[in-house]
């Protein structure tokens, strides 16, 4: 039972220490905005770009250490779908939310 | 370029290469995951936009349980990390150890289903169900699609873990884990956005 090479893959193996600091980098992505919204001591402005800026650091830090979605080559080509759909997602949410405020706005 | 080539390599040349097919069949997967992605930026969107019109009913302060929803986050981080162990432990070759992992990262994942059924059941015995406002009928779709996802990664994993045991650590098996992997991850990403999205920025 020898393990097969199914390397090359565009998903590397990761290792222990990879999977262990995504592990600890993600729980700290996850206390701070609980922290912020549970303490309810900071402003509503602050706590919000306190949650985007967390939610984004957590999720890159799952696509690096879980995905291992990295710049080498291997990786490319998901990298490459995954930017086409996050401009496919801009597009559909950020159309969305212009085209119904809008429609909000000339319904008042 | 080297995809197009080991593609074409592929088409003309049965005699292919474990790991060319591997690599294909991740591909191909990883494009399945970007096309559910755009599915959950629509229900995203959805919720967004209705995500205020309460009609008067309950507002998402009056409904989530932040502590309740830490649990329930923790679970599903925890079962992403326990996965990737299985994994280490499959490159090992050590099937023993991936069947343990597959286990943990199960019991961890069918924890945060039964919390999101409780959580379910509860707001809708209270009459809070998807009926009551827009609000709460985006709220159900989005976490329920997301529910419904993990809950077929939990018959997945069970499907795997047998495949595991009885077949062994065959390259086929090896392809599908690898896959499953892929899909424990991508839920685990959405769920940061749900509970960024819906719950705290619901909360605040």
């Amino acid at each position: 039972m020898s393990p097969a090479p199914i390397d090359s893959t565009g998903v590397s193996r990761g290792s222990l220490k990879s999977y262990l600091t995504g592990f600890v980098l993600a729980l700290i992505l996850t206390a701070i905005p609980f922290a912020l919204v549970m303490s309810g001591a900071w402003s509503s402005s602050v706590t919000v770009i306190g949650i985007f800026i967390a939610g984004i650091g957590q999720i890159l830090v799952h696509l690096y250490y879980f995905l291992h979605l990295d710049t080498s080559s291997a990786a490319r080509w998901n990298v490459l779908a995954m930017v086409f759909t996050v401009l496919i997602m801009f597009l559909f949410v950020g159309g969305t939310l212009w085209i119904m405020s809008n429609l909000n706005y000339r319904m008042m | 370029m080297t995809t197009k080539d080991s593609t074409i390599s592929f088409v003309h040349n049965q005699e292919v290469a474990h790991s060319d097919t591997v690599a294909m069949q991740t591909l191909g997967f990883w494009i399945y995951l970007m096309s559910d992605l755009i599915l959950f930026s629509t229900l995203f969107a959805s919720f967004v936009v209705f995500g205020r019109s309460y009609a008067n009913g309950p507002t998402g302060k009056e409904l989530f349980d932040l502590p309740y929803l830490l649990g329930e986050t923790l679970f599903l981080l925890c079962s992403s990390v326990t996965y990737g162990l299985a994994m280490l432990a499959m490159h090992d070759g050590r099937k023993k150890r991936v069947l343990l992992g597959l286990a943990v990262t199960f019991l961890l994942g069918f924890g945060f289903v039964s919390m999101e059924i409780n959580e379910f059941l509860g707001m809708i015995s209270q009459g809070h169900g998807p009926d009551r406002s827009a609000f709460l009928s985006s709220f159900f779709t989005l976490v329920g699609t997301h529910g419904a996802h993990v809950s077929f990664g939990l018959i997945w994993m069970a499907v795997m873990m047998g495949q595991v045991a009885v077949k062994g650590l065959t390259v086929p098996v090896q392809s599908r884990l690898l896959r499953l992997s892929m899909f424990w991850h991508f839920l685990d990403i959405v769920w940061i956005g749900i509970f960024s999205i819906v719950y705290l920025m619901g909360v605040r």
